[in-house]
This record gives C-alpha cells, structure tokens and sequence, in this order.
C-alpha cells in the first residue's frame, strides 16, 4: 500500500495531526481558564471572516481568506469584550450574542454573493476537505526525497506546520508567566506582569490556530482539539507539564485514529465509500474524553470527597 | 414587497411559516431569559448541536424500516433523543469529574457534532442520487417547507409559549435565588430539569427554521436586549418574548421575499439589530443614558467647583467651568461673578461648611454617607438639625475651605 498511502492518506493525516497539535496546545490554557467556548466563537466567526475576504480579493487566495479570517476573530474578540463592558453582561451570553450575529451575518454574505464558480459554503468552512487534500506527484515513499514531488505538495501541509510550530514556540517561551496567570492571576500581577495582556495574547494566538487549522480541516476539529485533547489531559495529572503532554499525545492520537477509522473502517465493515474523516476525529477525541472521564487516575478535584 | 410580507399577503405558507417563527422566537425568548438569569446561556449551544446525530440517526433507522427518512416528526424525535443524550453527558462531566461547564458544554457540542457529520456523510452513501436533504437542519429552511411541518412548528410553538405561561412563577424563582426558592418549598432539581425540557423543545422546534447553528441566538439574544429595559426578572421574561417573537416574525416576512435571503440568519440578525439599538439608545442601562449621566454630573461638578472658587475670590482657569457659568448666568466672561453667581456662591460654601461640620456629628452618619459632594444638606436634614450645624459653625466661626 505504500505508493497509495503516500499519495491519499500521508498528506491528511500529517495535516489533521499538526491542526490538533496547534490547537490543543492553547486548549491547555483555555480550558483551565474557563475560557473553553472561546475557540467555539473564535470558530464560528472564521465563516464571514473568510467571505469578506474573499469579495474583498475577488480571488480564493488562501492568504486573503485567511487575513480576512484573522480581522474577524479579532472584531468578534473585540465585540465580546465591548458588549460585556458597555452592556455590562456576562461573558458567556456576550458571546453568545457576538458570534451569531456574526456567524449570521457570513452566512448571508455568502447566499448574496455569487460564489457558486468557487468551492466556498457553509458545509465547507463546517467540516473543512481533508480527504481532498492529497499529494498528486507523490508515487511512494522516495518522493519524500523528491524535490520535484515536494514541490507539488499542498500548501496547506507547510502553513499549518508553520502554525504548529508557531504554537510550540509561543507555548514554551511565555510558559512562565502563562503558567503563573492562568493558576493565579493575583499573584502574577504582583510579580509585575501584565495579565490582561497575557490572556489577550493567548486569545489571539487560539484565532490563530484557529484559523489556520480552520484552512485545512474545518471548524468542527478545531473546536473539538481545543477542548477535547486538554480536558481529558486535565483528567490524567495535576502537573501542567504533564497535562500539556497528555493532551498533544491524545491529540496526535485522536488525528491518526480518527483519519484511519473514517477511511478504512467503512471498508473493512463492507461498505464503499469513506465517512467525514473531520467528524470522525472529533468523535474518537470525545471517545478519549469519555475514558479519561470514567477511568482518569485525577478526574476528581484533589481534595474532594471520593463517590459513593 | 417587504410591506407585503410583514401584512402576510405573500401567500398562506409564507403566513404560517412566519407565525410560527414568531411563536417560537416568543417561546425562545422567554425561556432563554432562565438560562441567562442562571448564567447557563451557552448550555444551549450544547443541546441544539447535540441534535445532529438524532437527526442523522432517525433518517437511517426510518430508511432501514423502509419508511420516508424524511418524516419530520421522526427527525425531530431523533434530535431529541440524542440532544438530551448530550445534556446528560454534559451534566455528568460537570458534576462527576472536576471539569467546568464550559469545557464540557464544548466538548459535548464539538463531538455530538463531529458525529452527526459522519452520518450525514452514511447518509449520502447509503441514499445515493437521493439527497437527503438533511443539511437543511444546519441554517434552516422554510422555503419549500411542507404544509403539515408548518402547521406543526406553530402548534408547537404555541405550546411552548404556554408551558412558559404555566411554570413561569417558579422558574423565575429558581433563576433568580435557587436557594430562596428551596427555602420557598420548590423543587429546585425538578423546576431545573423543566427548564432544560423547555429549552431542548424550542431547539427541537426551532430546528426546521432557523437551524442548529443559529437556533442558540434565539435563546440568548432576547433576554439579553430585555435585560436592557429592566431590572424586574418577570418583566425581562415578558420583553424577552417579544423581542423574540418580534425577531422571529419580522425575520421570517424578510426571508419569504426572496429565495437568497435564507430564514435562520435573517431571524438571528434581525434580533442582533434589536439588541444593538437597546444596548445603545435603552433607558437607564443603555449607553446613551449612562452616557448623558455621566456628562451632567460633570457639569454640576464643574458648577459646584466654579461657585466655591467665586466664594473664595479665585480666579477660575479651567475654561469648562467659566462656560457653564457663563452659560448659567452666574459669571461673566471675563470671569468676574454676577449678583445671581455671588448669593449661589455663598449659598454652595454654606452647605460645604455645613456638610464639614454634620461630617463630625455621629448622629448624622447616615446622612453622611449618602453625601457625593453636590448633595444640598436640606435634602437630607431637618431644618431644626441644620440650625444646630450652624449654631456650632458660629462657635469655631470657620469659613468655607
């Protein structure tokens, strides 16, 4: 199977593998922030970002779609914190307002506008192509060696490896002080660091992945990789550093499994044709999520009394 | 055209549907106006993309029976099933492992999700050349919505509204004081537990017209613009429903108009439209008014700032202040005070050292305070009070300072 695999299945599963990694690197962070559901708007909002974008450009130029991406996860970070300020409303309903709106609002962009020469619509920006995304030159293992082959690969592999490796470096850098405001904002703020800068920061750095995973793989994983890989990570220790390897380590599985099982499973249960490979990740996260929920040695606060 | 369709001349589906989009966004609204006072409003979210696998579920099982897959009630009833699956799922992450809402209401909106789109994806194999047409469900469709499925969403609707009716009293309860409400002899878990089914059956309903993507706006929207208007909890669940009602009528007459304005987003953006006009322009808690508050106590604290300096024969730089004064009559432009500025000057230095001495007396410590710095001591004193501050204020003979 090599030559096939290189060709077909390579390309996407690297793909799904390095979105889950950048996305659920800052889902650490998000999830024990309470902040979970920010991926979720930040997701949502991608859909007009993308639509302006392309009428702005008038092309389907990755990149103007993805600055325009970019503007809108910001505008809609923007408008939450605005709503909330001015409307003095809770966060979760600010949210709740600002994103539907928006999300509404690209979704009658995209119906007014004549894209139907392009591939751009709802479906699409829900659970992304990753089958689609494979590697034509490719004729077996030797063409990763293969200058000319390599040449030919999709760009969105090395966009999202840039992402991925965006979030290790931004991850390992600022880890600190990350660390130290997410657990205790009190005290990083004595220390003399800027913690609302640091949570903006982090806010933006999650659109970023988010909009680049988005690009590959639809917002469907995305939101899933920020939540799911963390939270179950969060069930297995109590040392971040061990929880942020966890969770890169049930991401990467969930990417694999997921990719495999929407492919082959089908085939091997008799049928022909391969089921969503981006619904199927999220559904094997949500699966390590329901085991680490039931078995986790730490799925219980330190402290709390045991059940029963 | 627009005319046409918010009278309902544009034909008796295009009526129905906007009916029923109307009573459904007055359900909504009501009913999402316990979650938002609960602060739960994204749990919604949850449940309405919970729905997915159900739909997909049901279309499968009744094509296995060899029914139409398309039967609305059977979709709904599917939705269902699985929506309060993942409620459940939702409710056991919170309270059995040390996860917080949010990461749960994400983790079980992004998998039910995932899930339901691998079996859209069966679907399409399994009815090749058949489109299902179960995509419908994502952003909603009333365009070319059956007769029957109307008239369903708006018995259901109506039904919706009135179960609010009925339970409105001790949900408002719970929302607002769980603890008081259980002290007051309500089931807190059971009127929890009616609120959640009320919730889930406005998604389920909502489904068809504004879809699962949207459904959620409805929910939070409304009760959020009431919040504006009020700070009475069965006013806010009253104004809610008519804001909701209003965004689901006006939004469906809009859509029928033309085939590329599609229901679910005009629904939602209608709301999202009454909601920015509230947060600007609503009395009280609106920017507009807090804005203006904000302006006049400026100029009474400019005025107050200028006749004190007029007392004391200072002269007056901040030009803000000369303005108001100007404008006010008590001073000239050239900064030199009018008869009218010199009495509303002594009279503000009297009530400073007034206030100065009422300061040291316990007795009127509440009085105290209440006192901002612009507060005339008549408002709050007895005149017999004032004369005894006075009197001591002759004994030390002060001046104002």
């Amino acid at each position: 199977m090599g030559g096939e695999f290189v060709m077909l299945s390579l390309v996407p599963i690297l793909i799904g593998v390095l979105a889950a990694i950048a996305c659920a690197l800052p889902g650490n962070f998000l999830v024990l922030r309470r902040q979970a559901l920010i991926g979720d708007a930040i997701s949502h909002v991608v859909l007009p970002g993308i639509v302006v974008g392309f009428l702005l450009s008038g092309t389907v130029s990755s990149w103007a779609m993805m600055a325009g991406a970019a503007g809108a996860a910001v505008v809609a970070v923007l408008l939450i914190e605005l709503i909330r300020r001015l409307g003095r409303i809770e966060p979760g309903a600010a949210m709740g307002v600002a994103f539907t709106a928006l999300f509404a609002f690209g979704v009658l962009l995209l119906e007014q506008s004549d894209t139907s020469s392009v591939h751009l619509d709802v479906q699409h920006a829900l659970y992304g192509n990753l089958e689609s995304l494979i590697w034509v030159e490719a004729k077996g293992w030797s063409s990763l060696f293969d200058p000319v082959a390599l040449a030919g690969l999709p760009p969105e592999l090395p966009r999202i490896a840039i992402v991925a490796l965006l979030m290790l470096v931004f991850t390992v850098l600022f880890w600190r002080p990350l660390k130290i405001s997410t657990f205790d904002e009190g005290f990083a703020r004595v220390l003399g660091m800027r913690t609302n800068l640091i949570g903006f920061g982090l806010v933006i750095m999650a659109a970023i992945a988010a909009v680049a995973a988005f690009d590959a793989v639809g917002s469907i994983i995305v939101i899933a990789m920020f939540i799911c890989p963390p939270a179950a990570a969060r069930l297995m220790t109590n040392r971040l550093e061990a929880q942020v390897l966890w969770s890169v380590a049930f991401a990467v599985f969930s990417a694999v499994m997921g990719y495999v099982l929407a492919g082959y499973g089908p085939l091997w249960l008799g049928a022909d044709d391969a089921v969503s490979a981006a619904g199927m990740i999220a559904t094997v996260s949500g699966l390590v999520l329901a085991l680490a929920a039931l078995y986790g040695p730490h799925r219980r606060s330190s402290g709390s009394p045991a059940e029963g | 055209m627009l005319i046409d369709a918010v009278t309902l001349q544009l034909g008796y589906n295009a009526t129905l549907v906007a009916i029923g989009a109307a009573l459904l966004g007055i359900a909504a609204g009501a009913s999402g106006t316990f979650l938002f006072l609960r602060k739960r409003a994204l749990v919604s979210d949850a449940i309405s993309h919970a729905t997915l696998p159900g739909v997909g579920l049901a279309f499968l099982v009744m094509t296995a029976f060899g029914g139409d897959g398309r039967h609305l009630v059977g979709l709904l009833i599917g939705a269902s099933l699985t929506a309060a699956f993942g409620l459940w799922i939702m409710h056991g992450l919170t309270r059995h492992t040390r996860l917080a809402e949010d990461a749960a209401i994400g983790a079980v909106l992004s998998v039910f999700f995932g899930f339901g789109v691998v079996l859209l994806t069966v679907i399409q194999t399994v009815s090749v050349g058949r489109p299902a047409g179960l995509e419908d469900f994502l952003l909603g469709a009333t365009a070319g919505m059956l007769y029957q499925d109307a008239v369903l969403i708006a018995v259901a609707g109506a039904l919706a509204v009135l179960v609010v009716w009925a339970l409105c009293r001790p949900m408002t309860l719970v929302a607002f004081d769980a603890g008081f409400a259980a002290a007051a002899g309500v089931n807190v878990r059971r009127v929890d537990l009616a609120m959640m089914g009320l919730v889930l059956a406005v998604t389920i309903i909502g489904l068809k017209v504004v879809g699962l993507v949207l459904i959620v706006a409805l929910l939070i929207i409304p009760p959020v613009t009431a919040r504006f208007w009020t700070n009475r909890s069965d006013r806010v669940v009253v104004i809610a429903g008519l804001f909701g009602g209003l965004s689901g009528f006006v939004g469906a007459a809009i859509s029928a108009t033309a085939p590329s304005l599609p229901t679910g987003p005009i629904i939602v953006l209608t709301a999202f439209v009454l909601f920015a006009v509230s947060m600007l322009f609503a009395p009280g808690r609106g920017v507009l008014a807090a804005w203006m508050r904000h302006r006049r106590q400026q100029r009474r604290i400019h005025l107050r700032q200028g006749l004190l300096a007029i007392a004391q024969d200072l002269p007056i730089y901040e030009r803000y202040t000369l303005q108001l004064l100007v404008r006010a009559g008590l001073a000239r432009a050239d900064g030199v005070p009018t008869e009218l500025g010199r009495r509303r000057a002594e009279k503000a230095c009297r009530d400073e050292s007034r206030w100065a001495v009422a300061r040291r007396m316990h007795s009127h410590e509440s009085a105290v305070s209440r006192y901002d710095g612009l507060l005339p001591i008549e408002d709050v004193l007895t005149r017999d009070e004032i004369r005894e501050i006075d009197r001591q204020i002759a004994d030390v003979g002060g001046e104002c300072a």
